[in-house]
């Protein structure tokens, strides 16, 4: 069949209109003017005032921190509970599965709601531990089915081989199954950070009048007006990321050079 | 007897209430290659694996050089496995994957380097000790999970259906290999196969299974022309089953005669012809509607569709068979 | 093999989940019947006020005005993200790659930040307003941010990767050449597509639908940056109830009735398509 142009065309067209509004932000950030629309000049004040303030510091640490530490609890309860529930199938394990993904299947701000009420009636005080759980909450589902997805279509004979040459249960566990399950975690873990990095609609709810996170300090920003701090901001983030795809498609090249494979698979 | 190395006893298992082993009684002797051969679903791929220790019996015990071995765990067991699609681990390499089990025993590193080479030069994959698992083809696959496993000089290698995913030409090679293998290192094999070609080729004696039971278990001879029951007769060499005066008798199809000599005394119709593995195949029925197959070579047989000719078979070539399997 | 130790591996799934997952979605449905404490808090007594209220004129226009946002939204993500995600299937292995790449990069910056890029747009005498003007397609300023149309934009950008990444992800499985068999069976390249890879795609199609529309429903935030105050969602309601109202059962009563529409949803996907992961969900 002749290939036809026009698909092409289509998806470049919506391509670069989806990167009209970053490309805005980048743009912005080096105008010397605070209104945004009007061009008086490059300059780099907005970073300036970016690195002077402190605030928007200490959010950038309290939600890599608070990303950091929901990604390891998910970890933890999404590893070993896909292992559990894989090597034993039952009908409790299967609705407790589903029940564990609830809160990435519903309207966020129905988790937020729910935590909100939760933790008062628990009398925990709202800051980092509050914070820490709700994360939690919704790091585990996609690090869970990630790894359960991989553990399903792992050929059983490969642990079942390790034991038959000698390997104790723990033994097949590091040699074998989580070298297997290693890229599926890692999937996991990057979406997981992700989210947790972004929330803005469960964090507002369980967060404390102390401690604020990034997401949530640029919102409140962007509701009191004008702030080409943002644009400096979001600049500085978008080359971050640039950067962590970067390095991570390096280290996949070399990665899958060693383990010989041409395509190292989505999954 | 010294010479028995492994037996089992009374073996029972089910699976969801269904009897996968009824009552397995065998005794394997030291160095031989033995052969379980069934249809898939006869249980003898369960019966491998609970000598492995990776399924555990309902009722019975397995015996490894008289030592009760029933509730061993598997990696305790000198017993190893080369399993039927190979389970080579991806993420290691060759050499990595065949030096496993020696690695686990705590074996001086250039020790393990030294006896992986040399295993890899038994195998004649001595250059490929760098590659990964999905780099090489099935047949390089298969000899790498047999070097894995023998490396550890188990007192018995068991081998699931391990030419099964091989085409046809490289199965016959392989074949003439291992048996070699098997003579030149003198361990005990345990072979699954429903491939009664590949059973005969390679077995000292073979095992035949059907239905949680063993059918038979006798040398290849003995199991080809002294088949004692009609299942036995049918699965291994296609034998026609014939019931005649109150007892069952087993023919090979080769033995049929159709030339209208001295024992040719059935009437019967030619019903079908066809060619097939290098062999032309008819198809009579017996007046009484009982159906005959006779095999030939070639293609020559200038007999119609639909003629009718005088059919037989030399005394000594029907063989009195138990009347049960299927 | 005799799996000893297992409900040590269950343990943490199991005690999390029923901590921090079920029992405090029941606790929401209980709150949802409990009244309002005069100054913060529950008083533990039943009532049925809160649905009552729902029904009330203000609050049912929001879950109307909600239902038909999330459905227009939808229906543009699903005209502009099917075809994208079904055409990127077809593309040659390098440029899948360096398609999802692109698609990946916004879905990574924070979702706040991309929607300054758009107050940027669409403010009164903004970019979009001096281009237009510019080129003389306007005279005035169109002032589109805080309207309808600037969240419906806002939204739409949000959600937009979910719909591609289903669609993508059901037509890459597509095997393409069961649309030239059915174009070598007589069928035009139309009847190819809508019998063969539409219906083909379908779940991907579905499961884009079901992750644009349950999340449109609360994303109060876009409403707020992009609408102003101007539109007002059940999202919006339930925080505004949480927060200056501070009525918890009320909020929960809200949160309930959005709960059961949204496992409506994805319980017609899962009839519609017989499956139970919803495709591309990763």
């Amino acid at each position: 069949m002749k290939r036809k142009k026009w698909p092409f065309v289509y998806v470049g067209v919506i391509t670069v209109i989806t990167y009209i509004p970053i490309l805005l932000t980048v743009v912005y950030s080096f105008n010397a003017s605070r209104i945004s629309s009007v061009w008086e000049g490059f300059s780099l004040k907005w970073y300036g005032e970016l690195f002077r303030d402190r605030d928007m510091g200490e959010a950038l640490l309290n939600s890599l921190i608070l990303a950091v530490l929901s990604c390891l609890g998910a970890v933890i309860i999404g590893v070993t509970g896909a292992l559990g529930m894989y090597r034993k199938k039952s009908r409790l394990n299967d609705a407790m599965a589903y029940v564990s993904t609830i809160p990435i299947m519903i309207p966020e701000i129905i988790m937020g709601m729910v935590f909100l009420s939760l933790f008062s009636l628990m009398g925990l005080p709202f800051g980092m531990v509050t914070l820490v759980i709700a994360h939690t909450a919704f790091c585990i589902p996609y690090v869970y089915s990630m790894v359960k997805a991989r553990l399903v279509g792992m050929d059983k004979a490969l642990e079942e081989a390790a034991r038959d040459l000698g390997a104790s249960p723990l033994r097949v566990f590091f040699d074998v199954t989580l070298p297997l399950i290693a890229p599926a975690i890692w999937s996991g873990v990057l979406l997981a950070f992700a989210m947790s990095f972004d929330d803005v609609v469960i964090s507002i709810f369980v967060t404390g009048p102390t401690v604020n996170t990034l997401p949530v300090k640029i919102y409140t920003k962007l509701k009191t007006g004008v702030t080409p701090e943002i644009n400096a901001l979001a600049t500085l983030m978008l080359a971050a990321v640039i950067l962590l795809l970067a390095v991570s498609a390096l280290l996949g090249r070399k990665h899958s050079k060693r383990f010989g494979t041409k395509n190292p698979g989505r999954r | 007897m010294s010479d028995i190395i492994l037996q089992l006893k009374d073996l029972h298992k089910a699976f969801d209430g269904t009897g996968v082993l009824r009552g397995v009684d065998l005794d394997i002797h030291r160095a031989e290659f033995i052969t379980l051969l069934g249809s898939s679903g006869c249980g003898k791929t369960t019966t491998l694996r609970i000598i492995a220790g990776l399924e555990a019996p309902d009722r019975g015990r397995v015996l490894l050089e008289a030592q009760d071995i029933t509730a061993m765990e598997p990696n305790k067991r000198s017993v190893n496995t080369v399993f039927q699609n190979y389970a080579l681990f991806p993420h290691m390499n060759v050499a990595d994957n065949v030096g496993y089990g020696l690695k686990l025993k705590k074996v001086p590193k250039a020790e393990i380097a030294e006896r992986v080479k040399r295993m890899l030069k038994l195998v004649q994959l001595e250059d490929y000790g760098k590659r990964m698992p999905d780099q090489l083809s099935g047949g390089q696959k298969q000899r790498i999970a047999i070097a894995r496993a023998v490396i550890n000089e188990p007192k018995v290698l068991l081998l699931d259906e391990p030419l099964g995913a091989l085409d046809l030409k490289l199965r016959r090679q392989m074949q003439l290999e291992l048996k070699r293998l098997q003579k030149q290192l003198g361990i005990t094999f345990i072979y699954i196969t429903h491939d009664q070609e590949e059973a005969i080729n390679m077995s000292d004696r073979i095992a035949v299974m059907n239905e949680g039971v063993l059918e038979q278990v006798g040398t290849p001879n003995e199991i080809y022309y002294h088949p004692r029951t009609s299942y036995v007769a049918d699965f291994v060499g296609n034998a026609n089953i014939l019931h005649l005066d109150g007892h069952t008798v087993a023919i090979r199809t080769e033995n049929i005669l159709m030339d209208g000599e001295e024992f040719c005394t059935h009437e019967a119709a030619v019903e079908e012809k066809s060619f097939a593995g290098g062999q032309l195949r008819i198809l009579f029925s017996l007046a009484d509607g009982q159906k005959i197959t006779a095999s030939r070579f070639g293609i020559d047989a200038d007999i119609q569709v639909g003629s009718r000719v005088r059919i037989g078979w030399r005394p000594e070539h029907a063989v009195a068979v138990e009347d049960g399997g299927r | 093999m005799k799996r000893k130790g297992n409900w040590l591996l269950l343990a943490p799934i199991y005690i999390f989940t029923l901590l921090f997952v079920a029992l405090p979605i029941l606790y929401m449905f209980l709150l949802s019947f409990l009244s309002r404490a005069e100054v913060w808090g529950v008083d533990f007594d039943f009532t049925l006020d809160n649905y009552g209220r729902i029904l009330e004129p203000l609050y049912l226009n929001t879950f109307v005005e909600s239902l038909k946002l999330a459905f227009l939204s939808t229906g543009l993500i699903v005209m502009i993200g099917y075809p994208y995600g079904y055409f990127m299937a077809r593309m040659s292995d390098v440029w899948k790659r360096r398609m999802m790449l692109l698609i990946m990069i916004p879905f990574w910056t924070s979702a706040l930040i991309r929607m300054y890029g758009w107050i940027i747009m669409f403010r009164s005498n903004g970019v979009l307003d001096r281009v237009l003007m510019g080129l003389h397609i306007t005279e005035e300023p169109l002032k589109l941010l805080y309207t309808y149309p600037a969240v419906v934009v806002g939204m739409i950008y949000a959600l937009l990767p979910f719909m591609i990444l289903a669609v993508y992800s059901s037509a890459e499985k597509l095997d393409f050449t069961l649309v030239e068999a059915a174009r070598d069976l007589g069928a035009s390249s139309f009847m190819a597509f809508w019998t063969v890879s539409f219906k083909l795609t379908l779940p991907g199609l579905l499961s884009g639908v079901v992750l644009s529309f349950i999340p449109s429903m609360g994303l109060f935030f876009i409403a707020d940056i992009l609408g102003g105050n101007k539109i007002v969602l059940v999202g919006s309601v339930i925080q505004e109830q949480l927060t200056k109202g501070r009525n918890l059962p009320f909020a929960a009563a809200l949160s309930a009735v959005l709960m059961i529409l949204t496992s409506l949803m994805i319980r017609l996907y899962r009839k519609i398509t017989g499956t139970k992961e919803l495709e591309g969900f990763m």
